[in-house]
């Protein structure tokens, strides 16, 4: 029994560990002082002078464009994938499995590094372009685990009664299939959403001139003073990421 | 019957599948007539539900040949046969209601919308689902969702419908009324159906033919009487209904009778059976309702007669179930009809007579 208590205190610790700092960094977004490390009364003006920068916006732009194409194109890869892998077993399906996990297991920095030297080298100028291919490639293996993970609680006699009833293949995946792998679907792609937006290292290899996103401008505003506009933004992406992976989580539980 | 004639429904020649290394259907050749009630009886793994999966054409034979409706089903994909399959576990599509789960098949067939609704809700009538039409599959009981499964396959006019263990599923109360139910709907829509089960007694009550099927051969083919009175092996026999059973050696054979001598009992007769030679190791068997247990060591009537010990008394309302040691320590079943009250009943422990006519009694080779 006291084991217990204390594993269950050991739990606390962690979350604790975990959240205080980010609870830190939103209380002092409302610091009325310049100074961030000292509390001098609560206001807004931080979040404000936000919606006034015209980089900050144009950083919250480019963040947007690359979080929903990268993940439509993931999403599309993704969900294709997981059919194949579930319905269609081929050769070599285990090393396929094995090689698609690859990218969530191997360093970020790697990725980066790896996918710069990439771009160079078929001369495919830094860009929007360079950062959506990234972006797709990471989050396309997190989109079919997801979908995958559903597909396989399906019971393959509901196609089976589909093509019985006079479906084509494809019209029993698009009535019965899909409709019933939506929720997946849906949650795998706000999951997608939030890693892209939320990405630093892969972006910040990849992204070129004029192609900066909301973590790499927190980056560049850190390097030359920890100003509480920073506390601001980061307030925000946190707040938009757990909101995100909430309803990523609500909508799988159905 | 002659397999080519114009009266048949389906036509198997030399179907075998496998699965691996096992071979789920063998060379198994059979004909089903138009509008019959046929089912395909035997234990798991006997390859009657890989018969249903090669019929609906989920899965292809490696050799042999089905005809479905004067047409082969060489390379027909499921949704191009003239077949509709009612699944074990129904395979209701979760997210449609009752109403678009019936109009599926419907509006696969590109029948325009307005036509769809008289259909299904005369498809719902006939499976007494009238008003539930807007409900989801998950709102339904057992029961209900298994008429929905019915109606969803027979809105389409199949030629034939198919049923994999269609009452598996349900309760017994529930299951015998379906019997009864699921047989008049046959009667009544004439389609051809053909029906896999485990459960003997399902195919003995709904069919007019049915086959036995064990380790993917077909065993015998009959009406559910001619399987019944006269299986064709051990096997039938024993699956069948429960039967007695008594391993002998032919002694005599005097034309339609033959005198099987068994050990540690003596000499039993039953009815001939063609092929079997003096001396040939044979099986007697018989069924536990046409065997008498008496107190009284006259024959009257009974050409055979063994002398036994009640093992075992089970009240079973409208009849007594016993089950009795024989001198060669054989246990056997025995049902008594209870209607001569309880001053004849017997109990454990009692000695007794067995008792039997010749004629009640079936020669299984061995």
């Amino acid at each position: 029994m006291k084991t217990r208590s204390w594993l269950v205190a050991a739990s606390f610790a962690d979350l604790l560990f975990l959240y205080l700092p980010i609870a830190i960094l939103v209380v002092f977004s409302f610091n009325a002082s310049k100074l961030s490390a000292r509390w001098q009364g609560f206001s807004l003006e931080w979040y404000a002078k936000l919606f006034t920068d015209q980089a900050l916006l144009s950083a919250t732009v480019n963040s947007l464009i690359v979080a929903t194409v990268s993940t439509v194109l993931a999403g599309a890869l993704g969900v294709l994938t997981a059919v194949a892998l579930e319905r269609q077993p081929f050769r070599w399906q285990g090393a396929f499995e094995v090689l698609l996990l690859m990218p969530i297991v191997i360093p970020e920095i790697m990725m980066g590094v790896a996918m710069l030297l990439f771009f160079v080298m078929i001369k495919l100028p830094l860009s929007l372009l360079t950062m959506i291919i990234a972006h797709t490639i990471f989050n396309f293996p997190v989109v079919a685990l997801i979908v995958r993970a559903r597909l396989r609680k399906l019971d393959p006699r509901l196609e089976e009664a589909a093509s019985d009833l006079g479906a084509t293949p494809w019209v029993a995946f698009k009535r019965v299939t899909l409709p019933l792998l939506m929720p997946g679907i849906v949650g795998a792609l706000l999951m997608a959403f939030t890693l892209s937006l939320d990405d630093f290292i892969i972006s910040f290899f990849t992204a070129g001139v004029g192609s900066t996103t909301l973590p790499i401008k927190v980056y560049g505003m850190l390097k030359s003073a920890v100003t509480p506009e920073v506390n601001a933004l980061s307030a925000i992406l946190v707040l938009v990421s757990m909101g995100l992976v909430a309803v990523a989580t609500w909508v799988q539980r159905k | 019957m002659d397999e080519t004639s114009t009266d048949a429904s389906i036509v198997m020649r030399e179907v075998t599948k496998r699965h691996g290394d096992t071979v789920a259907v063998d060379r198994l050749s059979l004909t089903i007539r138009k509008g019959e009630f046929f089912a395909i009886l035997g234990p798991s793994g006997s390859g009657k539900t890989t018969t249903l999966r090669l019929l609906a054409g989920f899965e292809q034979p490696d050799s042999g040949e089905i005809i479905i409706e004067g047409q082969p089903m060489q390379g027909v994909p499921p949704n191009r046969r003239p077949v509709n399959l009612v699944f074990q576990n129904y395979a209701l599509f979760p997210h449609m209601t009752v109403a678009q789960n019936v109009a599926f098949g419907l509006e696969m067939k590109g029948l325009p919308t307005p036509e769809i609704g008289p259909h299904v809700a005369e498809a719902l009538e006939m499976v007494r689902l009238a008003g539930k039409q807007d409900r989801l599959p998950s709102q339904l009981s057992g029961g209900e969702q298994q008429r929905v499964a019915l109606a969803r396959a027979l809105v389409n006019r199949p030629a034939v419908l198919l049923l994999d263990e269609p009452l598996g599923a349900l309760d017994k109360q529930l299951r015998l009324e379906m019997e009864v139910e699921l047989k008049a709907l046959q009667e009544r829509v004439g389609i051809t159906f053909v029906c896999v089960t485990h459960d003997q007694e399902e195919a003995l009550t709904m069919s007019d033919r049915l086959a036995v099927m064990h380790h993917g051969r077909l065993l015998q083919i009959g009406t559910p009487e001619e399987i019944y009175t006269a299986p064709a092996s051990a096997f039938v026999a024993s699956f069948i209904g429960v039967s007695n059973s008594l391993p002998g050696r032919v002694q005599a054979i005097d034309g339609q009778r033959t005198t099987v001598a068994v050990e540690g009992i003596g000499l039993v007769h039953a009815p001939s059976c063609t092929g079997l030679r003096t001396g040939a190791p044979v099986l007697v068997t018989i069924r536990p309702e046409r065997l008498h247990l008496s107190r009284d060591p006259a024959t009257d009537g009974y050409q055979n007669q063994i002398a036994v010990r009640v093992a075992k008394a089970i009240y079973s309302g409208n009849e007594m179930h016993y089950l009795v040691t024989l001198p060669n320590n054989l246990t056997w079943k025995a049902r008594v009809p209870n209607a001569d009250g309880t001053a004849k009943r017997f109990h454990a422990g009692e000695s007794a007579y067995l008792k039997w006519r010749t004629a009640e009694a079936v020669l299984l080779p061995e």
